[in-house]
């Protein structure tokens, strides 16, 4: 396997694997916990080094992934205390755990592996030169291999408990009630962001597999309508930011655990920004839609109300509506534009009538009252 | 379901419940007769919701048992469908209605095991009787509170349970929906099923309820709504801020 490949599979898979159960944290409004779990494991995974002294031993992962949970656990009994917020209390047992962590590597970890940059950025572009081999054979880059398994347990763990994990997410009480016990699926589902945690900062990093986590599921619940749907979409979004990302540290010569999570963020702003439902951009059109309609409904009844009076020679006309709404002469264009674009009214030689569409309708308004503009 | 040699289908027994040292409830008493319709009624902070949470198992009794049909359970499975405040559940999950009140059936399915087509059919016959059959694809995060308070309800009907209990299911609902949800609590008591329920509007208790628990952390008294819900009880329950029914109606809701 070329260095290149190694490198771009290793970033999709990782991407993949941080995706899944990035979806239920962004669902349970807990990203900031993947935060707080990505640093808090450091000490974890350093004691289980110094036992082990192998940096590939899976005793690492499991040590990992037991830091993640005890996370979890203290950062709940601390804002259970209700002595502190949960966000203080996030905040208060990450940085006691990594801080822990820093010293532990400072201390007995130092001229070996471990070193904080690694942990911190990790060490992507170096993965092809960590490679498998069993019996003599190279089945290629170690960090495929663990990265794969762990992509696997996660796809395996949301297939099979779907329901359970959508339930205990929508309501945990009622999960509960029904037997399925919401408290395992939790901590199932915190076991597993450990475990991705440890095993991607190999290659992106403790701080960017937050990125991976979080923006990928985030930019698919703007766009999907169904936990499958989102599942989904967290996988595509997640493999389209890691093939940007690592194409455009190739071509740049920059980080590439930076690339590909600056690609996730960019990739968030601009579905935020054109995603058809409730996307930025066409909340702004819809807005803007509306305001027209309104002001259209505005000049309809105007017209009703002076139409085949004598004043409605002078107050029927385009000049008068700048006069008297207030309105600006571009703005009273539109208004009359879109209303006969509506049917309501048209332009006769600068003097504007209602058609029978435009004063059913006004009759209609001036019966039910003042209109309102809706939001 | 459970022994139907019981003429009640829950009984209340010295039950008595704290968060910290502070009791919620203390030493009540209350049994639940079968295929009537039960208000619980009392003042915020009486222990009302925690009442109902403890007969479900959902939180620990310092001291006391339930007994659901005459039997003593940590937690009941299948005899109890529940229908919690709507405030309590993540509305902006990413799902429709009809998948919704498919989660009614996930207890009945257990671990692994996924719905099909007869939990979506019998979640689709569940909306049918709430009203929101033209609805079925609509995202949760959509609906008004009305509506969201009938899925509720739908989700508890597909678990067909002998035994319906509401946590304040009227709270902040349109008017179609309280007579909707009225009817079908008729309908269900009719057909045998126990309903018990939280429930503010003091106005409208004798004509919806047929039994009554007057509640204030202890058991004022419990009964009849002909029998026990009169003023002298209402003021006890109330600690005499409560306006008298007939003389005050619109300032008697608590």
């Amino acid at each position: 396997m070329s260095a290149d490949l190694a490198i771009v599979a290793v970033a999709v898979v990782t991407a993949l694997a941080a995706a899944l159960p990035g979806a239920v944290l962004v669902l349970r409004r807990l990203a900031l916990v993947s935060d707080a779990i990505s640093h808090a494991i450091l000490p974890g995974i350093v004691l289980a080094f110094f036992v082990t002294r192998d940096l590939n031993s899976p005793w690492l992962l499991l040590a990992a992934a037991a830091t993640g949970l005890l996370t979890v656990v203290l950062i709940e009994t601390v804002s259970r205390s209700g002595l502190v917020g949960e966000d203080a209390a996030i905040g208060l047992v990450f940085s006691a755990l990594f801080s822990l962590g820093v010293i532990l590597v400072s201390k007995g970890a130092a001229g070996v592996h471990l070193d904080t940059d690694a942990v911190l950025l990790g060490q992507l572009a170096l993965v092809p030169f960590d490679e498998l081999v069993v019996g003599g054979v190279n089945l290629g880059p170690r960090a495929l291999w663990s990265m794969g398994i762990i992509l696997l347990v996660n796809g395996a763990v949301v297939v099979f408990s779907y329901k359970e994990l959508k339930l205990a997410i929508v309501d945990s009480g009622q999960a509960k009630l029904l037997g399925l016990s919401p408290t395992f699926v939790h901590y199932a589902a915190m076991a597993l962001v450990s475990v991705t945690a440890v095993g991607a900062f190999q290659a992106v990093g403790s701080i960017l597999v937050v990125a991976l986590m979080v923006a990928p599921p985030a930019t698919a619940y703007l766009v999907a309508r169904r936990f499958s749907a989102m599942l989904w979409a967290s996988a595509g979004f997640a493999v389209t930011a890691s093939l940007a990302g690592v194409a455009v540290a190739f071509a740049a010569d920059v980080s590439i655990a930076g690339a590909m999570a600056t690609a996730a963020g960019v990739q968030f702003v601009g579905v935020f920004l054109l995603t058809p439902r409730g996307g930025l951009l066409a909340q702004m059109r819809r807005r803007q839609r509306q305001r027209l309609e309104f002001a259209a409904r505005m000049l309809v009844v105007h017209l009703a109300h002076h139409e085949g009076r004598p004043e409605a020679e002078v107050e029927n006309r385009p000049e008068a509506l700048h006069r008297h709404l207030k309105w600006s002469s571009h703005f009273v264009q539109r208004v009359v534009r879109h209303a006969s674009v509506q049917g309501l009214a048209r332009n006769a030689g600068g003097l504007l009538e209602l058609t029978e569409v435009g004063r059913h309708l006004a009759h209609q308004l001036i019966a039910e009252g003042p209109p309102r503009p809706r939001r | 379901m459970g022994d139907f040699a019981s003429e009640w289908a829950i009984e209340v027994e010295d039950l008595t419940v704290a968060y910290a040292d502070d009791p919620v409830l203390w030493d009540v008493d209350v049994k639940v007769p079968r295929a009537k319709k039960m208000a619980i009624v009392g003042p915020n902070g009486a222990g009302k919701s925690t009442l109902i949470k403890a007969i479900l198992g959902l939180v620990p009794a310092v001291a006391g048992e339930v007994r659901v049909f005459g039997q003593a359970l940590r937690r009941p499975r299948g005899e109890i469908a529940y229908v919690p405040q709507r405030a309590s559940l993540a509305w902006d999950f990413p799902t429709d209605v009809e998948d919704f009140v498919t989660m009614g059936t996930y207890g009945q399915l257990g671990w692994w095991r996924r719905p099909g087509p007869a939990q979506r059919e019998a979640a689709r016959r569940a909306l049918i009787q709430v009203g929101m059959q033209d609805l079925l694809t609509r995202p949760i995060a959509e609906l008004s509170g009305g509506q969201q308070q009938r899925i509720l309800l739908a989700r508890a009907l597909v678990q067909e349970a002998p035994i319906l209990i509401l946590d304040e299911p009227f709270q902040g609902v349109d008017a179609p929906t309280e007579r909707a949800i009225v009817g079908v609590l008729n309908q269900l008591a009719a057909a045998g099923k126990t309903v018990l329920a939280v429930h503010h509007d003091l106005q409208t208790v004798a004509e919806y309820f047929d039994w009554v628990a007057l509640l204030n952390v202890r058991l004022i008294n419990a009964g009849q709504v002909a029998r026990v819900f009169n003023e002298e009880n209402l003021r006890v329950t109330f600690g005499g801020r409560v306006g008298v029914l007939a003389e005050r109606p619109a300032a008697a809701r608590v």
